[in-house]
Formats: C-alpha cells, structure tokens, sequence
C-alpha cells in the first residue's frame, strides 16, 4: 500500500516528508515501548502514541523511516529536525491506535509476528 | 579510533547522541548495515540505562578493522542482582523514564542479544560498567 493511500484512510496530515507518499510499505508495527521496537530485525511502519524525540531517536537505531503518531499527537520542531536529518516520514492520525491499526489491517498491511 | 561521549542523568533529550554518532561513523566505514544496527540498538539501550536508572557516565568507544569494543560506565545506585535484571520483563523504571517510551525491562536481555561478548559488573552504591564487543564479520 502506498502512503498516500494511508495517509487517506486515517484522515491523517503529514508532519514530514509530504513528497515521499509514493513509497509502498507491505508491514506494520505499533507499540509505544522503545524496547519492543529495538528488538524488530524487519523495518515497519511504526504506529506509535509516544510523540518525543526518544521516538525519533529509537527509529534512527532500528533504520525505521516512517512513523504514524496516533490520537493527534504533533511532533515538536527538534522532532521534526531530527526525523529530516534521517529522511523520515512523520504522519499524524486524529484517529486512536484501535481504530489506526483496525484500518490498516482491514486495508491488508501485514503484521511482523 | 577511540571515542569518548559524556551521559546526563536525566538527559532524554540527548539519549541516544553517542549511538547516533557511532551509526554515522561506522556507516562512513562501510561495515554491514545489519552489523551497525546490532551495535546502535545495543549502545543505545546502554547508554538510555546509565540516564534512566543512574547519575549520568560516560560512553568509551574504540573502532578496530574487524570490531567495536563498547563500554559505558556510569555513577549510579549500581546493580544489586544483575542475573535478575537480566531477565526479560524486570524494570525498576521510574513513572518519568516509563513516560519517555522506556522501562519494559527489555534492554538489558536486548544487548545481550545483539552483542558478540557482554560483560556487565555493578557495585551498589558506586555505579555499573556494561562492556561489549561486536565483530564486523
Ligand atoms: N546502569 C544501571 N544502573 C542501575 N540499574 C540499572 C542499570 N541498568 C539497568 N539497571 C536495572 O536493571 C533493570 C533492567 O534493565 P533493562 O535495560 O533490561 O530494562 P529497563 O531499562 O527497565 O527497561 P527497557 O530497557 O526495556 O526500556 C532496570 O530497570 C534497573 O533496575
Ligand atoms: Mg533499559
């Protein structure tokens, strides 16, 4: 699926990298605990409720390059600077991380385990 | 190459500068993309521990042809039972460090996963070293 067509369904904005929705991702991984997403050998899509630098940071180390912030969450300016410096994608979903991955399911992206 | 990073206690901000600036090195180095990430999400973890659960430390990296030796050494209340905080699950994470997205007791077992050789001395009260080591080939 492509990220446009995510962007879509979750009525969400872009946050970063607005020229990149293109790109086709096949799987899927949410969780709001670093540690679980530092043990990931694959690189998902994160879905994630933790909006702080330590996010962007955690996907520079697991080379994760797009990351859906779910419930309205906004990435700060440092956030923003350092995803850029990764060339990141940063998308923002008003919708809860329930709904987010029911959709994104439905839609057939695939789980990791 | 030897290379030297000072830790904050407390310093989310700057968690993860050390390994951000280890990936860029050894990237420039050419070594495996697969090998470089086994190292970041290992000294990463490292180095979120000696901020999360210590007083701050430092960071001591040196480079060689074939691997990186780690060692992050920091100030803190130390280890009382490091086969116990070994164990997948066991966090003593304060409310602050488990709102930063850490504290699933995952770290530790995580590094030790990702390294070729881990040693890990603690003394209560003085501080904790981890040391590691990962091969490039
Ligand atoms: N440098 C340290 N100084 C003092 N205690 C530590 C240190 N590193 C780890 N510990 C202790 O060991 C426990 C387990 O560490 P580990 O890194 O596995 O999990 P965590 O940091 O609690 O959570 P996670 O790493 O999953 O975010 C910690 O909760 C803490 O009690
Ligand atoms: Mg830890």
């Amino acid at each position: 699926m492509t990220l446009k067509e995510i962007v879509d369904k979750l009525g969400a904005t872009v946050g970063l990298g607005a020229d990149k929705l293109d790109r086709e991702e096949e799987y899927c991984f949410a969780s709001d605990l670093m540690s679980d997403v530092l043990t990931l050998k694959d690189t998902p899509v994160l879905v994630t409720g933790l909006c702080n630098v330590q996010t962007i940071r955690t996907c520079d180390m697991a080379n994760l390059e797009v990351v859906i912030f779910v419930r309205g969450k906004r990435p700060t300016e440092d956030m923003v600077e350092l995803a850029d410096e990764n060339d990141m994608i940063l998308i923002c979903t008003p919708y809860s991380m329930f709904k987010t991955c029911g959709i994104l399911y439905g839609a057939g992206m695939k789980p990791l385990y | 190459m030897h290379q030297e990073y000072t830790v904050i206690e407390g310093d989310f901000v700057n968690a993860g500068k050390a390994s951000s600036s280890v990936k860029k090195t050894l990237k420039q180095l050419n070594v495996n993309p697969q090998v470089v990430k086994r190292v970041v999400v290992a000294l990463y973890e490292a180095e979120v521990n000696a901020i999360a659960h210590a007083y701050g430390g430092k960071v001591i990296v040196d480079i060689d042809a074939d691997k990186i030796h780690m060692v992050v050494a920091d100030k803190g209340p130390g280890i009382p039972d490091i086969a116990l905080a070994m164990q997948e699950g066991y966090s003593t994470a304060r409310p602050e460090v488990r709102d930063m997205g850490f504290g699933a007791g995952m770290g530790l077992p995580n590094m030790q996963k990702n390294v070729d050789k881990m040693n890990v001395t603690s003394e209560v009260g003085v501080g904790t070293t981890v040391e590691m080591e990962v091969n490039f080939n």
